[in-house]
């Protein structure tokens, strides 16, 4: 088992970096149907893991596994090890709503509450924590500061969520998801909603957000990836077929099938 | 940039206590709600079980004292304490056919109207006229009936009748004696004027699932609007007509205003349309309250449970249709 | 052009369609007959004593203070009990119970129960609350309308309910937020004006229903808010003063029905605009 997962994990002599999130032999099933075969791989604590592949290889299974997403829908079940700080999140007595608050989750496309901005950050607070009006404002302020969205909302911060453009309330979310305090961020396709401008607007702040959480990214677009990422991983059909540093993986894939798709011959 | 007042690391683990802790005080509002909204749907099936049992157990004293002759007997006479279902039965059904008769060609050709003829801009505010008719109290059409309608039967319907099917062999006997307004045909005819919209509006949502192209595939080889109507729409959606005629059946079958009124009460079977005669519910809405407890009073709740099973099966077969229709659509 | 195919399915196709027409023609006219003879034998009645004096005896001016009055009352206790027994059933079908066995029985049943006839929810209602406490209330009324109000508030509850993206739900579940708080705060947020709608709804059908109350509310010719003795209300009324010989009544129960009516159609018009703007969004 350990030698196996040194084979999966390159060589990273110059890097200290802690395993935040380690994946063993992971296996999921949509009913009868097997998603996911066999996946080993670790998230660094503080880096972007890019996870890349076709349509349906699994990327976005993997993603809703690390914060038990699928946990909503009958049917769906994952067997293996995914550690977070050492603990089986797959575990059944596992406090999944502790689990989602240490492992937050951006989606596809933006889903600001129905309410206003400011209750859209504060909702998730108050879950965790009860504070007086003028440190919830600072903890508002700060969460949304941090998502580069708090000079186009604050004058404004009563307006619904649903008033902002698509880009705005995508950073909305991801400082929704920031005001929490998690651990770890998963982005499930972020930007493809989203228009160019607004693009590299959500890619410079994962860059930013990249020092204080561990993050793990799904994206179809191969350029992204190379842009955010420290690492990616490639799937195809369920597998993992090849992990490494985003340099290595696009300029020097050792899998045939990861060279096939990096340089766009299918996918 | 404020990442100090963000950043999670330093403090992790007594953070991730302390989550722990709010969250658990947050777990009992959550599974009170649970089971709340569980309670709730049980209690839904509890009320149905319960119109059923309550019924049953009132029923009793009649169902054994009569035995299944109640079903077939016309008997009906508090002094004698001699009870029986046919009259009611028979004025039900009848009554529900003479409005289906008439309520579902008119209201299927209401619904054909507003979606392939009408001109579009008038589609939606007939419509919407259409359904919220639907949804007028049946009691309205009950004082409707007795004061507008009953005396235009009395004077030019029911004496047309006789003088000319009246005379016709065969069918004649259903259109004979005096013409008093009041009776089975007049409900009937009521009865098809209340469930006309309901028919309408229901025909209508089930044809707008027919898919466009299909309507636009027949047009475009040049089919006429009828064929259109018979060869594509009808076809396509007949489970989903069926349940919604059902269903109406079922509103009919169980109409207590809309009938009471002007069906005239007469506890006797009579084989013209154009006699009085009553209903299930006409029955109970009459004489539940001046029954005397023990057998009477036991009788009509015989009848409200007959009546309970019979919209039940026509109910359940309706829904079981639309649910097949909407698993098509 | 000359085809006699050609012309026969053309003719088959006039004759077929000029039916359509007729059958438009003959099923509104006489809606509109009803609404015409309504508002003519309705205005007649309407007067200030209307809203003001109680029904009175034969011969003495009297209103419909006691029936409106009754009215609100029982439909009021009707909207009490069945709004939240509605919307948290609604709530199981649509969040909890999905595809589940009891989900699926009771969407059945709460579809049955949506078009069972009322009489027989009123002899329910009379067995259950009239015969054990020995006597008619406005709360075995109330109660009675209550069973016919919350299956439609169910149906609408799980329907709006399901408008709502799952997207949503998963961001809400995502945050750590417990399932219970991201419906109430979440979901049914997102499609409060379509709870509205079904609430609104309820109102109008309870607001309408005579059969259920004759046994229950009984009927009361006096003036009281007291729940647990016999209520009038307007459909009562109406249905007592119709089959009235004397002429003052019977122009009581034309009132009465005008408004009744007009309420209705103000209930269900306001819930159909509030419809529209939900399935906008």
């Amino acid at each position: 088992m350990t030698d196996h997962t040194t084979a999966q994990k390159p060589a990273l002599s110059s890097n200290s970096a802690k395993e935040k999130i380690s994946i063993r032999g992971l296996n999921f099933y949509y009913g009868q149907t097997r998603a996911l075969k066999e996946v080993n791989l670790g998230l660094n604590e503080g880096e972007v893991t890019a996870f890349i592949g076709p349509s349906g290889c699994g990327k976005s299974t993997l993603l809703r596994i690390l914060n038990r997403m699928y946990d909503l829908y009958p049917g769906q079940r994952a067997e293996g090890e995914v550690l977070l700080d050492g603990e089986n999140i797959l575990s059944k007595s596992l406090d999944l709503n502790l689990l989602r608050s240490r492992v937050g989750m951006v989606f596809q496309k933006p889903t600001p509450f129905p309410m206003s901005i400011y209750d859209n950050i504060a909702f998730g607070i108050r879950l965790y924590e009860k504070l007086p009006k003028s440190e919830m404002d600072g903890r508002v302020e700060s969460a949304l500061k941090r998502s580069a969205i708090w000079n186009e909302v604050k004058d404004k911060l009563q307006a619904s969520g649903l008033s902002l453009s698509g880009g705005q309330q995508q950073r909305l979310c991801i400082a929704r998801t920031v005001a929490i305090k998690p651990e770890v961020i998963l982005f499930d396709e972020p930007c493809s909603a989203l228009d160019p401008i607004s693009t590299a607007k959500i890619e410079e702040l994962i860059d930013e957000l990249a020092s204080d959480y561990t993050i793990a990214i799904v994206t179809h677009n191969m350029q992204q990836a190379a842009r955010v990422s420290r690492y990616t991983a490639f799937m195809y059909l369920g597998e993992m077929v090849e992990f490494n540093l985003t340099d290595s993986i696009f300029t020097a894939p050792r899998d045939k099938r990861t060279q096939d798709y990096v340089t766009g011959r299918f996918g | 940039m404020t990442a100090t007042a963000i950043s999670a690391t330093p403090d992790a683990h007594s953070s991730t206590m302390d989550r722990a802790r709010a969250l658990g005080r947050l777990k009992f509002a959550d599974a009170s709600f649970f089971w709340m909204t569980i309670g709730s749907a049980l209690i839904v099936l509890i009320l149905l079980a319960g119109v059923a049992v309550s019924l049953f157990m009132g029923a009793w004293p009649a169902f054994r004292e009569f035995g299944l002759g109640f079903l077939v007997s016309d008997a009906w006479s508090p002094p004698r304490e001699k009870f029986g279902a046919a009259t009611a039965i028979y004025g039900t059904l009848v009554t529900s056919v003479i409005a289906m008769l008439i309520a579902v060609p008119v209201g299927l050709g209401v619904a054909v109207f507003l979606t392939e003829l009408c001109w579009i801009p008038l589609r939606r505010p007939i419509g919407v006229a259409i359904e919220l008719l639907a949804g007028i109290p049946s009691i309205i059409y009950g004082i409707w009936g007795v004061y507008y309608f009953r005396p235009v039967m009395q004077e030019y319907i029911q004496p047309f009748l006789i003088s000319t099917l009246g005379n016709v062999p065969l069918v004649g006997f259903l259109f004979q004696g005096p013409p008093f307004g009041y009776g089975v045909l007049t409900a009937g005819l009521v009865l098809a004027v209340m469930v006309l919209p309901f028919i309408t509006a229901i025909s209508r949502d089930v044809f707008d699932t027919v898919p466009p192209v299909l309507k636009e595939a027949a047009y475009g080889v040049g089919c006429t609007t009828f064929e259109v109507v018979g060869n594509v729409i009808l076809p396509y959606t007949r489970v989903g007509v069926i349940g919604g005629v059902m269903l109406a059946l079922g509103r009919a079958l169980g109409e207590t205003m809309a009938v009471t009124f002007v069906i005239g009460n007469a506890t006797k079977i009579q084989s013209s349309i154009l006699a009085q005669g009553t209903t299930i519910s006409a029955m109970i809405a009459n004489q539940f309250a001046d029954a005397d407890p023990g057998l009477f009073t036991s009788s009509l709740l015989a009848l409200g449970f007959i009546l309970f099973v019979l919209t039940f099966l026509v109910l359940a077969a309706a829904r079981w249709m639309l649910a097949r229709m909407e698993l098509k659509a | 052009m000359a085809n006699p195919l050609y012309a026969g399915r053309r003719r088959r196709n006039a004759i077929w369609t000029t039916l359509a027409y007729a059958a438009t023609a003959f099923g509104l006219a006489w809606l509109v007959l009803i609404l015409a003879a309504l508002i003519w034998k309705g205005l007649e009645g309407m007067s200030l004593d209307l809203f003001t004096k109680s029904t009175a005896p034969p011969g003495v001016v009297g209103g419909l203070l006691n029936s409106i009055v009754g009215s609100l009352i029982q439909t009021g206790i009707g909207l009490a009990i069945g709004a939240p027994l509605g919307i948290l059933a609604g709530t199981y079908l649509a969040e909890y119970g999905r595809n589940s066995r009891l989900a699926t029985v009771v969407r059945f049943i709460n579809d049955i129960l949506l078009s069972a006839p009322s009489i027989v929810v009123g002899l329910f209602i009379y067995e259950l609350l009239v015969v054990p406490v020995g006597h008619f209330s406005a709360l075995a009324g109330g109660v009675a309308l209550a069973v016919i109000g919350a299956p439609i508030m169910v149906r609408t509850t799980e329907d709006m309910l399901n408008l709502v993206p799952n997207q949503l739900r998963e961001a809400a579940s995502a945050l750590g937020m417990p399932q219970s708080l991201v419906i109430r705060h979440v979901a049914y947020k997102a499609v409060r004006a379509g709870l509205v709608t079904g609430v609104l709804l309820a109102i109008a059908r309870m607001t309408g229903e005579t059969a259920p109350l004759i046994f229950t509310a009984l009927g009361n010719s006096l003036f009281t808010v007291n729940p647990t003795g016999p209520m009038s209300s307007l459909p009562l009324i109406i249905y007592e003063f119709a089959r009235s010989p004397y002429a003052e009544q019977q122009k009581l129960a034309w009132a009465g029905a005008l408004l009744l009516t007009f309420a209705v159609l103000v209930l269900s018009i306001s819930a159909r605009a509030l419809s529209a703007q939900t399935q906008q969004r």
